[in-house]
């Protein structure tokens, strides 16, 4: 499902790519501290969410790699919906399928379960689109690939907080 | 007869003498006997004791060390190796524990002797020994001549003036110990010892270290012996070393090359720490290493890089880091060993293990400080690809830093070294070859390579003047020019800020010599791209643009005058207009940093302009934007005034405002008089340190504000439907601050000057003193009366002042004042007057000398309170008037303070006030702002919190078990506010007690209860975990309940704590996991988004729990 895991001796892919500034923390508003007041859930808490995921590849974050961009996340909370493009950095990009995956993994651990999500690849940005799509939407593939626990460790690396 | 009769006595006293002579015999003779059975015993019986005993017996004289060693003959002789080991054990111990007290010539001799003596015996026991053949023995005998002769020799050639027959003496004994080397291994360890204590000797004769060493090297096999062996003859070197250096010196490098041999092969870290010592020695000392160069180098740098974990438990306490400090100090400590050590640094970079990463970074940083252009010339161009894939490539800060550590050695010590004429300059080279290398990537400044490139450069440019002039000459202007090729800001954002750390470095070097400075050529340029940065858009450029501003403005001399004008407008306008706060605030914190070396510019350009802000009365702008614009200026006056003529120019114009906005009634003026008097509590802050300042500020500001304060009071005596601003509490509080940052720092005379006026003032309604003094009628503010409320309130502005005078200023009728603030306290119906009088009370009592004064005025207040919190009108006063005085007691130990506590317990049983009186436990434990802390000179002792904790909460425990259901939470309240405010390290050791109550307060209904608990447990999760583990089925219950509480913060504490639950041992926390990852998908959905973001960072640790890849 994914080519080589990261790390150890072998020439990184995009050994220097573009890299992004991070948007800062969101500032807490008055009403998010009132304790009536419902918040719904909107762009920007999904988007906060999976920025901080780490690369595979660099010490850097989805984020700062613009592999993740807020306008390209949509969440309707009264539908329950999610839906989140990525960009890989590079067109024959390896480490897509593993970055979507732990989108959705992100994703599945941290929003309630009524969402149905959907992951996919922004379109016109990588030469096997259809197929990494494909995995990603297909949950029998994605809970199998979370058995492996080689895939596991890589996806929980990503997802770990920087220390 | 006669003589017969004179004769008498004689054979008398002979007979006494002979039956002395015979007693002393006698004892003599038991001695003897004595230590004839505890050799026996030591020797067959194997009673380790004895030997402490016959060294105990040596210091008090009962036997001498020839008694010894006749006593030990039939041991040295014996056939059986252990049987003469136990006898060397036993001399050789005796002399460790001796050696400074057998330092007289006579003891030497002695022992000497008797070592003789036995020679012939030692010899038979060698002979017995099945090590030994007899042309060793031969040769021994010849070798102990010669030596003999040879230390005549030395003598004669003047080394030591001693008597012939005690250096003969000593030397039999040293080199029948040597000869003892080449007996049964059961022996060496005695004979090791018995050389160490010998080695400790002053007294031994010239030649001797040199011979026992050389015996040493040569028969001794040193790493086939036990640990403790080996460390002995590590010791014996380490002895001779010390007080035998030049002896050792003329053994040239032989004693290197020996020395070599004993550590080849060692492996205890013990022991490694001493070969370590040694070899740094041998190299600090200027030992020979002859052409054994090589062989030192790879005998210790084998260990490089150290890979070392210690046993739990371990009992020596030798970390891994002892090791490589020694180890580094060792390789780091010649320039010899560069050739050998730099191509094992290059290999140990490459490496895949960070920590034989850093350690060789670390360790090339340190060769840098010795190391010269010879050494690093041949490696130069390798050291900079690996450190350069290092900062390209690496994935860790610390490897980055610590590259970066080393790029800059490098740099530092090309620059040192010293050219002769012909060689080429390193440092140009090394410089270029960077520049070649990094220089492209600065163009890029969308891509990853750009920062690790301005790092490299600025690490290399830092480490000397002439490196920095190398790279600013060639980066700067590229870095201006590419400003101009990326208009984008975000672009132009990295580019300025790369500037800035170029320009950070200038200012590292101060004051640059004006024809070698590239910077100020390119001063035109540099000034227009930084004042384009000003006037972008883009905040974060702007916030760049202002920091560079800084760094040029503390470049002396590179900011031309009408630079120097444009700079202030640039501050005025983004001070004063930038929509953006953050560009704001930065601007006038530029402003304050430059202010100081410019004040001359800023009071006479900023100031006016700011004034002429404040003054304009222009209402055609909406009344918001002039509000925060009135704002804005403030803080500008205040963030200015960082310089003495500066203040003088800034607090007329805030006060001239202050007077102004006062004399409106509304809730906008209230504000505006609190704006004022933010800037001013700043304005004093500053002026703290300068004395000078500080009085002028006192004077101009105290004055000033009382007497706006009194007359708005007695306006309002006369006209009470006008509701003064100034009057209003928040404005009264706003107030205090700056009164007591004007008073704090004063000198005691100037202090006293000033009290003289303020006291007599509130108790007399003394005016004098205050500018525009004519009022309407007599300030009373501690008359009774019914208008006189609002002059009453002004006990705010007293406390502000007493309270933060120093100690030693004596306060004009204390006890009157104390008496009135007393009865204030008690009596009146407004909270925040008798509030405020109790605490200036307390301000005062904390202060006030022990004696017979201050117990009088205690007792009185005790009167006061005890029957106003019985009963009546008054119980609210009368129990924050017990709260102030007991906190200020408690925090100089009085010991009234345990009478005092005491009582607010009971109330803490009290169904109307017991809420009242747990919150007041909040307020004994935590920093009040305005009286009794350190800064108003309070008399503060610093463990007052935990002697409250451990003379008070058992009590609270044994309350909280006894009381009634309504009031049980009363208690867990008081007591969490006591632990909040605990230090950390105090709590974890108090917890065990104390975990059981907590546990009962998650249960209990108080939300505050239930926050303050969550808040106690959740730092104690982190720092205490192998205890919190015990309890973890009920804390997982518990924070999973609270986790849908009504109340937000209580559900944000709790999944905190839930999160924090993750450190607690994973294998306690499995059986749970999939329990809490259930019941943490609820508050997934919660209503709130903060609540929300903690359960979804709760979740996520807990999904990792026990998962590969945490």
């Amino acid at each position: 499902m994914v080519g080589p895991g990261p790390g150890g001796g072998a020439p990184l892919e995009n050994a220097n790519p573009l890299i992004y500034r991070r948007s800062g923390e969101r500032p807490v508003t008055a009403r998010e501290e009132d304790d009536e007041l419902p918040d719904i859930i909107d762009d920007r808490e999904i988007f906060d969410l999976i920025r901080s995921i780490n690369d595979p590849e660099h010490p850097l974050t989805l984020e700062e790699l613009n592999v993740v961009e807020q306008v390209r996340v949509k969440v309707n909370d009264a539908e329950s919906t999610v839906t989140v493009e990525f960009t890989p950095t590079i067109p024959h990009c390896s480490m897509a399928t593993l970055i979507g995956l732990s989108i959705k993994v992100k994703l599945i651990r941290s929003l309630p379960e009524r969402f149905k999500l959907d992951v996919h690849i922004t379109p016109g940005t990588h030469v096997s689109e259809h197929a990494v799509n494909k995995q990603l939407a297909d949950k029998e593939r994605v809970a199998a690939a979370l058995e492996n626990s080689h895939l596991l460790e890589v996806v929980n690396q990503c997802l770990s907080a920087r220390s | 007869m006669r003589t017969g009769g004179c004769r008498w006595p004689l054979p008398e006293a002979r007979g006494v003498m002979a039956a002395a002579r015979a007693e002393a015999e006698a004892e003599a003779q038991a001695a003897v006997t004595a230590l004839a059975v505890s050799v026996r015993d030591f020797v067959t019986g194997q009673q380790d004791g004895r030997a402490a005993e016959v060294a105990a017996g040596l210091k008090d004289g009962s036997w001498t060390v020839l008694q010894l060693v006749e006593a030990l003959g039939f041991c040295l002789e014996n056939t059986d190796p252990r049987v003469r080991g136990r006898g060397m054990q036993l001399l050789s111990q005796v002399l460790l524990e001796c050696y400074s007290v057998l330092q007289e010539k006579e003891d030497w001799c002695q022992i000497g002797a008797a070592v003789q003596r036995t020679d012939s015996a030692g010899i038979a026991g060698v002979r017995c020994g099945d090590c030994v053949g007899p042309e060793v023995l031969l040769k021994w005998r010849v070798s102990v001549r010669m030596r003999v002769r040879a230390a005549e020799h030395g003598q004669q050639t003047g080394f030591r003036a001693k008597s012939p027959g005690a250096l003969e003496e000593v030397l039999h004994l040293v080199l029948f110990y040597e000869n003892r080397l080449q007996d049964h291994h059961l022996v060496i360890p005695s004979v090791l010892q018995g050389l160490r204590a010998l080695s400790m000797c002053e007294v031994l004769s010239p030649g001797l270290a040199v011979s026992v060493l050389k015996a040493i090297f040569q028969e001794v096999h040193v790493q086939s012996l036990l640990q403790l062996d080996r460390h002995t003859v590590y010791s014996i070197i380490t002895n001779f070393m010390g007080t035998r250096e030049e002896e050792l010196k003329g053994l040239g490098a032989d004693f290197t090359f020996g020395f070599i041999q004993v550590m080849d092969g060692e492996k205890d870290p013990r022991n490694l720490l001493v070969a370590f010592q040694i070899v740094r020695d041998l190299i600090a000392k200027n030992y020979a290493l002859g052409p054994f160069v090589e062989e030192l180098f790879e005998v210790t740098s084998c260990y490089f890089p150290i890979d070392f974990t210690p046993p739990p438990n371990d009992p020596h306490g030798i970390q891994r880091e002892d090791l490589i400090l020694s180890l580094r100090a060792v390789l780091a400590s010649t320039p010899q060993f560069a050739e050998f050590l730099l191509p094992l640094l290059i290999e140990k970079m490459d490496s895949d293990l960070q920590s034989a990463k850093l350690d060789a970074l670390q360790t090339l940083t340190a060769c840098c400080a010795i190391y010269g252009q010879k050494e690093l010339q041949e490696f130069l161009p390798s050291l900079w690809s690996s450190l350069r894939r290092e900062v390209f490539q690496t994935a860790s800060e610390k490897v980055e830093a610590e590259s970066l550590a080393a790029l800059h050695a490098l740099s530092a010590c090309l620059s040192r070294s010293v050219l002769s004429s012909d060689t080429e300059d390193l440092l140009d080279s090394f410089l270029s070859s960077i520049l070649q290398d990094c220089r492209h990537h600065l163009c890029e400044p969308d891509m990853k390579l750009v920062w690790p490139s301005a790092k490299i450069l600025q690490a290399a440019a830092g480490a000397s003047l002439r490196a920095c002039h190398h790279i600013t000459r060639s980066v700067l202007p590229l870095l201006l020019e590419q400003y101009t090729k990326h208009p984008q800001s975000s672009q132009r954002r990295t580019i300025l800020e790369m500037l800035l750390g170029f320009l950070e470095l200038q200012q590292k070097w101060g004051h640059v010599e004006e024809e070698e400075s590239t910077l100020l050529s390119l001063q035109a340029p540099v000034c227009s791209v930084v004042f384009s940065a000003l006037t972008d858009p883009s905040v974060q450029l702007q916030l760049v643009g202002i920091r560079a501003l800084t760094v040029l403005g503390s470049l002396r001399g590179f900011l031309s005058p009408s630079d120097l004008e444009l700079v202030v407008d640039h501050l005025i306008r983004l001070a004063l207009c930038e929509e953006d706060s953050q560009s704001s605030e930065a601007a006038m914190e530029a402003a304050g940093s430059l202010a100081p070396i410019y004040p001359k510019v800023f009071s006479g350009r900023m100031v006016p302009r700011l004034e002429e802000e404040l003054q304009s009365e222009q209402e055609e702008e909406s009344s918001c934007d002039r509000c925060s614009l009135r704002q804005r200026c403030l803080q500008a006056l205040a963030a200015v005034s960082t310089h003495t003529s500066i203040v003088r120019e800034t607090v007329p114009v805030l006060l001239q405002h202050l007077r102004k906005v006062q004399k409106g009634s509304d809730a906008g003026s209230a504000q505006d008089i609190i704006s004022v008097c933010q800037s001013l509590h700043r304005v004093a802050l500053r002026c703290q340190q300068d004395a000078e300042s500080c009085w002028y500020y006192h004077q101009a500001v105290v004055p000033c504000l009382l007497a706006m304060a009194v007359q708005a009071a007695m306006q309002e005596s006369t006209h009470p439907p006008l509701g003064k601003a100034l009057l209003q509490e928040e404005v009264l509080a706003a107030m205090v601050p700056v009164i007591s940052a004007a008073t704090t720092h004063l000198s005691p005379e100037l202090a006293a000057q000033s009290v003289s006026h303020v006291v007599p003032l509130f108790l007399n309604g003394e005016v004098s003193f205050l500018p525009q003094n004519s009022f309407p009628c007599s300030f009373q503010p501690f008359q009774d009366g019914e208008c006189l409320e609002a002059q009453r309130r002004l006990v705010a502005l007293l406390m502000a002042f007493v309270c933060s005078l120093p100690r030693n200023v004596a306060i004009p009728q204390q006890e009157w004042l104390l008496r009135e603030l007393l009865a204030l306290s008690c009596s009146c119906n407004c909270p925040f007057t008798a509030t405020t009088a109790a605490k200036c009370f307390a301000g005062l009592v904390n202060k006030h000398p022990a004696g017979q004064q201050l117990d009088e005025i205690l007792q009185l207040a005790v009167n006061r309170i005890e029957p106003g919190l019985a009963e009546g009108l008054h119980r609210t006063q009368a129990l924050t008037l017990l709260l102030w005085v007991t906190k200020a007691l408690v925090l100089r130990y009085h010991p009234l303070s345990s009478h005092l506590t005491d009582k607010l317990l009971g109330l803490l049983s009290d169904t109307e006030l017991g809420p009242a009186a747990a919150d007041g436990f909040s307020l004994l434990m935590a920093e009040s702002p305005d009286v009794l802390h350190k800064g108003c000179h309070a008399d503060v002792r610093i463990m007052f919190r935990q002697r409250f904790f451990t003379d008070n909460v058992p009590k609270l425990v044994q309350g909280f078990h006894g009381a009634g259901p309504d009031v049980k939470a009363n208690y867990l309240k008081g007591l969490s506010h006591v632990l909040n405010h605990l230090p950390k390290p105090v709590l974890v050791t108090e917890l065990p007690t104390l975990l059981s109550l907590l546990l009962e307060a998650l249960s209990c209904s108080d939300r505050v209860v239930q926050l303050s608990t969550l808040s106690c447990l959740q730092p104690l999760l982190l720092e205490a975990p192998q205890i919190m583990s015990l309890h973890v089925d009920t804390l997982v219950t518990k924070f999973l309940s609270l986790a849908s509480s009504p109340t937000m913060a209580v559900r944000i504490a709790a999944l905190r704590c839930a999160n924090a639950l993750t450190s607690l041992p994973t294998i306690v926390l499995l059986p749970y996991k999939a329990r809490v990852i259930r019941a943490l998908a609820k508050p997934l959905d919660d209503k709130k988004r903060l609540v929300r973001k903690e359960a979804v960072a709760a979740r996520g640790e807990w999904f990792l729990l026990g998962s590969p890849g945490r």
